[in-house]
């Protein structure tokens, strides 16, 4: 068990920001905290980092407490904050080799070079933090949070503000990363939850709503599917009615219809049969699955 | 904590900040022994250095804040604490770190003054007439001076995320505990009765004390607790974000 966090409840004043949260994270996942801004995620982990204390609930990191055992567990997270903070006037190497020192690694030349080849800055070791570009500052932070190797990477918005070709090359970073360690990332990009993530938790208003895989999530979310059909010429709309366990017909214009089914039944073969057999011309014929974005709707609507 | 002493000094002399300190101390310092007509050794006839233990407190005074300001109010201001204070080392070894680094820098800003005393020594006649042990004792006074505003501007810099707001927060409280004690002891309410109390709250009572060249454990001490009693209130700041 990499990351256990159990009830863990976190006030600002008289505002609840975490309340009552509870997961788990395991080694070789990669984990995606979705919520709307301001829902709580950062703050989740900034407390499972040690940068803030909570107010109620435990956090346990590669085993260890994180209030009772802080160093122990701080020496096995790797922490990209948000908006990933810098010093702009160190080099990059230099920045590498201060972050070694920190740790305590006793041969940081080998482990700096690893890293600087790793994340692709090899043409900008030389260079001044505060010269880089975005995506290469990124590949900095990234390159501070994993020098020590540590079991847990908390990456808080790893590709905000990138190009698209960096976002592909971060994502790909952080995949390969979590085959061997545990990785939990918040994001409001859905997108990437679904090309990075084998795992969803949705926070909204500071309460868990949902924590499964992407997969599940869909089937669990979706309860009916909807398939679209459209005939060149009028049809008898209650031959589609007629169809086993259609649950709703609606007309989407000329001639077009959705029509509802549960999700474990597949309805289009019957459509085409029902087609062929009342010698209708089909000309469009699809069936929709929810998106991650409508489970997100829904649940923090 | 070498860790965060070694940034620290790097960032001093591949910066401005190092050479300016330096070089801005040495500087006010040259012209104040050997060139102004009114505090110069060469017009006073005496072979001594008192003039340099004199101002070097009033120069302190604005020129360690300056070195101190940024330690963290920049580090606030940038965010970049946020991973410092959640990497595998206490508090106390961050802060003990930074205080270090801007102290070893004053020292190196201090050194170069032996030429001042090598100088004198020579000018005296017969060549070597002067209180060595006197100057001996005020730089070490000097030193726990140096060491005491160190301790009250890392302080500062923690409050704030402002560099300025640290400065001039730094500044202020060096003056007051170096000399406020003194003026405020001179108050008619006190004369007479706690002013040798209130006195020895200040640096002021100390320095001249351990500048005689008679390093008494109670100067010592509280030079020590004071540069503590900063360091601890730094940490706990630091901590703010607990509470």
């Amino acid at each position: 068990m990499s990351v256990k966090v159990q009830h863990l409840v976190k006030n600002y004043d008289a505002q609840r920001a975490v309340d009552d949260v509870s997961f788990e994270a395991h080694k070789g996942e990669v984990l995606g905290f979705l919520g709307p801004n301001g829902a709580g995620k950062t703050t989740t982990m900034k407390i499972i980092t040690g940068y803030l204390p909570q107010n109620g609930g435990t956090v346990e990191v590669c085993g260890y407490d994180i209030a009772e055992k802080a160093m122990q567990a701080r020496a096995c997270v790797g922490y990209l904050p948000e908006h990933n903070p810098l010093y702009k006037d160190m080099y990059v190497r230099e920045y590498l080799f201060f972050t070694a020192g920190l740790h305590g690694i006793s041969k940081p030349r080998k482990r700096v070079e690893e890293m600087i080849e790793r994340t692709g800055l090899q043409s900008h070791r030389q260079k001044q933090i505060g010269e880089l570009s975005k995506g290469y500052r990124q590949r900095v932070g990234l390159a501070q949070a994993m020098l020590h190797d540590p079991q847990v990477l908390i990456l808080d918005e790893p590709t905000s503000g990138l190009d698209p070709n960096q976002i592909v090359e971060i994502r790909q970073l952080i995949k390969d990363l979590g085959r061997e360690k545990t990785v939990i990332l918040s994001t409001h990009i859905l997108g990437e939850v679904e090309a990075v993530c084998d795992r969803a938790i949705i926070i909204n208003k500071g309460k868990l709503v949902a924590n499964a895989s992407i997969e599940d999530l869909k089937q669990q979310f979706s309860g009916q599917s909807l398939v679209t059909v459209g005939f060149t010429d009028a049809i008898d709309v209650s031959k589609l009615e007629s169809i086993p366990d259609v649950q709703q017909v609606k007309a989407l214009g000329k001639n077009r219809w959705q029509i509802a089914a549960p999700t474990h039944r597949d309805i289009r073969e019957e459509l085409f049969a029902l087609a062929v057999a009342s010698r209708y011309t089909l000309i469009e014929l699809h069936k929709e699955t929810f998106s991650v974005e409508d489970i997100f709707q829904q649940l923090t609507k | 904590m070498r860790a965060i002493f070694f940034k620290e000094i790097n960032s001093f002399f591949s910066s401005l900040i190092g050479y300016m300190v330096v070089g801005v101390f040495l500087l006010l310092m040259g012209l104040l022994l050997w060139v102004f007509p009114d505090y110069s050794i060469l017009d006073g006839n005496y072979a001594n250095l008192d003039t340099l233990f004199s101002v070097a407190p009033v120069v302190f005074m604005f020129l360690i804040p300056a070195v101190t300001m940024r330690t963290f109010a920049e580090e606030k201001q940038s965010g970049t604490i946020e991973l410092l204070v959640t990497r595998p080392i206490t508090d106390w070894q961050i802060v003990g770190g930074k205080f270090l680094a801007c102290l070893v820098l004053v020292i190196i800003a201090l050194l170069p003054t032996a030429v001042y005393y090598i100088t004198v020594y020579q000018l005296g006649d017969p060549v070597g007439n002067l209180d060595s042990g006197g100057i001996m004792g005020s730089y070490i006074g000097l030193l726990f001076l140096a060491g005491a505003f160190v301790a009250i501007g890392v302080f500062a810099s923690s409050l704030t995320n402002n560099q300025i707001v640290a400065f001039v927060l730094a500044t202020f409280l060096c003056y007051f505990v170096y000399l406020a004690f003194d003026l405020l002891s001179r108050l008619p309410v006190f004369v007479g009765k706690s002013d040798d109390l209130i006195q020895s709250f200040g640096i002021a009572y100390h320095y001249t004390s351990i500048s005689r060249g008679v390093l008494d454990t109670r100067d010592v001490v509280y030079f020590i607790s004071l540069i503590l009693v900063f360091l601890a209130a730094t940490v706990l700041s630091l901590g703010r974000r607990k509470w």
